[in-house]
């Protein structure tokens, strides 16, 4: 390095500085801006009939969004009850028997394929699966797109969390006589904190998913009866919402992202303070 | 690594046998794990299956065919794959230096009292849903667009014919705004857990030689992090690529082909989002699936590459990140 004035290299230190500083503002604002105009625009929407009331027709002032709600926790349970116990099955065979073997590195390999998988692609396929063939959309077209795409978050995040349980453990309990299955039991309760933390996780981005509704779930302006018609959701119901002319149905468009993204972020807060305790 | 295998074999006079326990728990683990294997073919095949059609109507020529005319049907998907490529490239150039310096901000600069706040509500912020942007791009900043950013750029450069058109506040640069956003504190998180990663004794010795932070952060921190980070601008450009919502609600959704920026497009994702529940006709679905088909084999190379990208990382381990 030749010799320089430290001068002239103290001021260049003080000018990046104060741009990286300024940088990081810009970005941050710029986010904390979607958020505050996300709160100011939308919670003015949320009265009582928008969690208890059907949407009125295109057009008319008032009623609520209340079946879209039932709607969306409808699909997430459902999604989540199919994608958590398959994907924490399919990580237990990546960490525990498949470590090394061929059909684990195959499987390992179609896990991050499905993880960087578009949304709307699931959505496609699940529509020429689910859709195509009973000539309807449906609830259950919905639940799968998003439990598709819960499957390999969940299924990862169990091999990674499982792999962090020393194997002493195990050995421990092997040599009790305790069969294999037991054994994984008990590395699923050594792995709890972070296990939950990846459930959470997945269900928050789940949640908050449009894409893949689109053309499996569609939307509905009535109750939410059968799994097996169009099942009202919210996220939908904002794409159409935003994209009508109609100013109340714009309002309610904003009320409904609010609630979306409180849902989201509460899960995401409440995964984080497990993953806490987890390092505690 | 693997003694856990062996371990269970050579068990002779067990109490109570349970003979059937583990086999069957061990075939349920690697039925979930073949599931998917099949849905990774499955998925293939039937977006395959689906643009069959397209396929044999159009060949190799849909790629480039700059029409998309549902009336004559007449298909090509150069609008879409341009849209998706000039989109994310704005969103690339836009996220990566700015991710950097925020990144190195947070783990050079700031106070621990504001890089872990700072830090955890970007953490939080990758979890927003990608329709919570598109609905502040629409209605807040594509105005702001039309209003402020886009007729400044016109007087500047408006002899290019990037910024040339009439400030509609959508369009291809809103959109690739939009999507810089919300990539932002994805690669930003990943970007700060590589740069964490930096042995603090290896900027301790630059300290030591009389470096100043910026010196440290550009000549040792970057470099010594440089590999990881391009993993996490490939992550970054995964997600941009096929990112849906965010793009739909600002691109503006028209199939011709324009040099300006200001001009409304569509992406691969957005042309899906708003056309494939109300086609009817088999041609023009098969179509839609065959964008579908390519976006597939876009995310499928980048993924491809990451993947290849993280085993040199993973080889050269002992050199550093």
């Amino acid at each position: 390095m030749e010799r320089r004035d430290a001068r002239g290299r103290k001021a260049v230190d003080f000018a990046v500085r104060t741009a990286a500083s300024l940088a990081a503002l810009l970005g941050i604002g710029a986010l904390i801006w979607i958020l505050t105009e996300v709160v100011r625009r939308g919670a003015p929407a949320l009265n009582p009939a928008f969690f208890t009331a059907l949407p009125g027709p295109p057009g008319v002032a008032g009623g609520g969004l209340a079946n879209a709600i039932l709607g969306t926790m409808a699909l997430t349970v459902a999604a989540t009850a199919v994608g958590v116990p398959l994907g924490m099955l399919a990580g237990v065979y990546l960490s525990e028997f498949g470590r090394d073997t061929r059909l684990g590195a195959a499987v390992r390999f179609c896990v991050n394929v499905l993880m960087g998988l578009p949304s709307i692609l699931v959505g496609l396929f699940v529509w020429t699966v689910l859709v195509v063939p009973f000539r309807s959309f449906s609830g259950y077209a919905g639940a799968t797109a998003l439990a598709l795409i819960m499957l390999p978050v969940v299924a990862r995040t169990t091999e990674d969390m499982l792999s962090l349980v020393p194997h002493a453990l195990r050995e421990g309990a092997l040599a009790l006589g305790t069969p294999r299955w037991r054994t994984t039991l008990i590395a699923f309760k050594a792995a709890r904190g972070g296990l939950i933390t990846g459930v959470l996780l997945a269900v928050a981005r789940v949640s908050g998913e449009t894409a893949p509704l689109l053309f499996t779930a569609l939307n509905s302006p009535f109750w939410p009866r059968s799994m097996s018609e169009p099942v009202a959701n919210l996220t939908v119901t904002v794409f159409q919402y935003a994209m009508s002319p109609y100013a109340d149905w714009q309002a309610k468009a904003w009320g409904a992202s609010l609630l979306i993204m409180a849902a989201v972020l509460t899960t995401s807060l409440l995964a984080r303070t497990f993953a806490r305790e987890r390092t505690r | 690594m693997m003694p856990n295998r062996g371990a269970t074999a050579p068990e002779p006079a067990r109490r109570r046998p349970r003979p059937w326990g583990d086999p069957l728990f061990r075939s349920l683990a690697a039925a979930a794990a073949g599931i998917f294997l099949v849905l990774t073919a499955a998925i293939c095949l039937e977006l395959v299956r689906g643009s069959a059609l397209s396929l044999a109507k159009f060949g190799p020529g849909f790629l480039w065919s700059a029409s998309w005319n549902p009336v004559t049907q007449d298909f090509g998907a150069l609008s879409s794959i341009a849209g998706t490529l000039v989109s994310t490239l704005i969103a690339m150039l836009l996220a990566v230096p700015l991710s950097l310096i925020i990144a190195l901000f947070l783990v050079e600069l700031a106070p621990p009292a504001i890089s872990k706040p700072v830090g955890a509500a970007i953490e939080l912020l990758a979890a927003v849903p990608s329709i919570i942007y598109g609905m502040w791009g629409l209605f807040v900043f594509a105005p702001f667009m039309s209003d402020h950013i886009q007729p400044f750029l016109s007087s500047r450069f408006g002899w290019l014919p990037l910024f040339k058109g009439p400030p509609m506040g959508i369009g291809l640069l809103t959109a690739g705004i939009i999507l810089a956003l919300m990539i932002l504190p994805f690669i930003t998180s990943v970007m700060r857990d590589v740069l964490r990663m930096v042995p603090p004794v290896v900027k301790e010795a630059g300290y030591g030689m009389g470096s100043t932070v910026w010196e440290v952060a550009r000549k040792v921190t970057v470099r010594y992090g440089v590999r990881g980070m391009a993993g996490a601008c490939l992550l970054g450009l995964g997600r941009a690529v096929g990112e849906t919502m965010a793009v739909t609600f600002v691109i503006g959704n028209d199939h011709r082909v324009s040099a300006s920026l200001f001009a409304a497009g569509n992406s691969i994702a957005s042309a899906l989002a708003n056309e494939f529940a109300e086609a009817s006709e088999p041609l023009y679905l098969s179509a839609l699936v065959e964008l579908g088909l390519v976006l597939f084999l876009m995310t499928f190379a980048i993924q491809g590459l990451t993947h290849a990208w993280i085993r040199r990382l993973e080889r050269s381990a002992g050199r550093g990140l």
